[in-house]
């Protein structure tokens, strides 16, 4: 009894008689739930132009926060120092396009997946040559981000919002919002669509893979440059995020592997389930359930529902 | 010239499907064995045998258990250490239980714990394939190293949290513990790791595997043709996590000596996966290689400085180390995609017509 009353009454008692904390713990949740829509949007944006799984989407996060957190630390300016990480990764998207996707093209989906872990693995070992092992903190006041909080009174607690958390949304925002529009409006953007659709129809319309690719891996390369800013705005920049990018996989099982909008409800999701549960159900079972919570949730609902929510639908051709 | 099946006629049917069928693979695999259970132990080197012969035995065995399950089976799994894991601790607890009983029964017996746990996690590869099917298998990486940490009993609420190995005696000699001698946990690893490996390749030949293959390639025909996608798609997850988990606790009580969560994480599953792709997939053959690859190279690369006589900075060789393991992996995946496996295939076919390769 005792037991069926703290899993089933219990939670929703405290939720009731405490919702300026229920509030906080949403909140908490969303935030984390724009981080890992945003390291969705990186692995969507190459799923969606290659059919390849880039799990060094990750590494890339904490490679262009480390090398912005460098170029700062030379002694420039922060916007120059984020003009230049910019190119970096600008650079990084024409190298692995030249000496990875391009020799690979055609092969079967898990060596290419194989070949982005390969990518990882390089680019963690160059990162820790180049900045060292250790957590940075990110420049965040430098790059113009707010800091401090607002306060609100909600019945008898208060609920603080962090100006970094809400800038953070702000940006999501606007980058999914752009990432939209540049898909679906410009010239580029429709390229990039057909190249998901059919590699060989795209390539017999005049299309350059090898552009695409390239395109795209500067884009998604963007988007980790954001997520890296927002993420080390919160906590210091470390190598232990790219564990935390695999979150992104079961906001993708949720979302769908294509869809942008998906990548989105699906992060949030996971963010508000993973702390809610943590915060009122994680004492029964021990603490930390946060580590597995979310893979979890995506295996339930992946038997329900296999192509994830706004996924397209999975037709099998024999 | 040598390398020819030209005059060896077969009579009986038995003799045709035998697993080698060509007498210089016989002969081959001989001398393999006889480097194997003669030569190196008589001129190995204790830290060869500790650094390099039983890992590489131990890993190979987990490798062929992920090559079961993604090579010839086709279902991709990211969960390969978490499994290894379940058959360590199921071990440590069994051995702990029953002080008396004979360890390597013991150890084979945990796989059976770690088949278990696959059963339960390969439940979903029913419904969901490819990339989706990772995600599943992720779940069950994350969860069961959470349980490894949280559920103190299975590691006998000590302060470390960690499993170490029992001294245990078999046969009338210390096969496991600090008394043990290198070249008494070499065979028996050796022994165990054969066996198994022989039980594999006769597995994959037959109903069963060529179930699992038929699964792999197109499961709707299978099914059509009479392949029950539950029966063949299950006892692929309970064979391969069988294989893992007989791995894992292998590596815990004949090489590490003792193990943290951390030596079951997902790196560690990571590392399988590569095993089975750079040694080949779908090939047991390629799973030793690969691990022979992945072992060998760390321990190699460390030692390569000191050979030509440069001396480079310990942490930073830690960073070359890491860059160059993921340069080679992108490379060997460039040059021959279906692993190494497919280059010694290459090879045999070259050696068959050689030197006369028109005749």
């Amino acid at each position: 009894m005792d037991i069926l009353h703290s899993i089933f009454a219990a939670p929703f008692i405290d939720m009731y008689s405490a919702p300026d904390f229920l509030l906080q713990v949403l909140w908490e949740g969303f935030v984390s739930g724009t981080l890992y829509a945003l390291l969705a949007l990186g692995f969507v944006l190459i799923f969606k132009a290659s059919g390849v799984f880039n799990f060094a989407q990750g590494i890339m996060v904490v490679f262009a926060a480390l090398t912005l957190v460098g170029l700062h630390s030379l002694g420039m300016p922060a916007y120059v120092a984020l003009a230049l990480t910019i190119g970096v990764m600008g650079l990084l998207a024409l190298g692995v396009e030249r000496f990875i996707m391009r020799k690979l093209v055609n092969q079967p989906d898990i060596i290419l997946f194989m070949a982005t872990i390969g990518l990882t693995y390089f680019l963690i070992g160059l990162g820790e040559f180049v900045f060292g092992g250790e957590p940075q903190k990110m420049i965040a006041s430098e790059l113009g981000l707010p800091s401090g909080s607002i306060d609100f009174t909600v019945g008898r607690g208060v609920v603080i919002l962090e100006y970094a958390d809400i800038a953070a949304a702000v940006v999501a925002a606007l980058l999914v919002f752009s990432l939209g529009f540049f898909f679906s409006k410009t010239r580029i953007g429709r390229a990039l669509r057909a190249v998901a659709d059919d590699h060989q129809a795209a390539l017999s319309v005049g299309i350059s893979l090898n552009q695409i690719w390239a395109i795209v891996w500067f884009a998604s390369g963007i988007v980790a440059l954001a997520t890296g800013i927002m993420w080390g705005a919160k906590s210091d920049v470390s190598f232990a995020l790219q564990i935390i990018a695999l979150k992104a996989l079961p906001v993708l099982v949720l979302g769908g592997f294509t869809s942008i909008p998906g990548a989105i409800v699906g992060g949030l999701i996971i963010g508000f389930g993973e702390k809610i549960f943590e915060i009122y159900w994680g004492g029964l079972m021990g603490g930390g359930v946060e580590s597995w919570f979310a893979y979890v949730i995506a295996l339930i609902f992946l038997l329900f529902r296999p192509q994830g929510l706004f996924g397209e639908k999975i037709i099998d051709r024999i | 010239m040598f390398y020819r099946e030209t005059g060896q006629f077969k009579t009986t049917y038995e003799a045709d499907s035998a697993i080698f069928p060509i007498l210089q693979d016989r002969i081959g695999i001989a001398l393999m064995l006889a480097v194997a259970f003669v030569v190196i132990p008589l001129t190995g080197s204790d830290f060869f045998l500790n650094t390099m012969m039983i890992p590489f035995l131990i890993f190979a065995l987990a490798a062929i258990g992920l090559n079961i399950l993604t090579g010839y089976t086709g279902q991709i799994s990211l969960g390969s250490g978490a499994f290894m894991g379940v058959g360590a601790y199921s071990c440590y607890k069994m051995a702990s239980l029953f002080p008396d009983m004979n360890l390597i029964v013991l150890v084979l017996f945990s796989g059976f714990f770690s088949a278990a746990a696959g059963m339960i996690f390969g439940l979903p590869s029913l419904r969901i394939k490819g990339f989706y099917l990772v995600v599943t298998t992720l779940a069950a990486q994350f969860f069961l190293t959470w349980a490894f940490i949280r559920v103190a009993w299975l590691y006998n609420y000590n302060d470390s949290g960690a499993i170490d190995t029992l001294p245990r005696k078999a046969f009338g000699l210390w096969i496991s513990g600090a008394e043990a001698s290198p070249v008494t946990r070499y065979f028996v690893v050796l022994c165990i790791v054969i066996a198994m490996t022989w039980f594999a390749s006769n597995l994959v030949r037959g109903r069963i595997g060529r179930s699992w293959m038929m699964i792999r390639d197109m499961d709707i025909a299978a099914e059509l043709m009479g392949v029950r996608p539950l029966y063949a798609k299950i006892s692929a997850f309970a064979v391969s996590s069988f294989y893992c988990g007989v791995a894992g606790s292998m590596m815990v009580f004949f090489w590490l000596g003792s193990a943290e969560v951390e030596s079951f994480d997902e790196n560690q599953s990571f590392l399988i996966l590569f095993m089975v792709i750079l040694g080949g997939l779908g090939s047991i053959m390629g799973s030793y290689m690969g691990a022979a690859f992945i072992v060998v190279l760390p321990v190699a690369l460390r030692a390569a400085p000191e050979f030509f006589g440069i001396t480079v900075n310990p942490t930073n060789m830690e960073h070359y180390t890491i860059m160059i393991i993921g340069a080679l992996i992108i490379f060997f995946l460039i040059v021959e995609p279906h692993g190494l496996a497919r280059l010694w295939q290459i090879a045999k076919e070259k050696l068959r017509t050689w030197p006369f390769p028109y005749a």
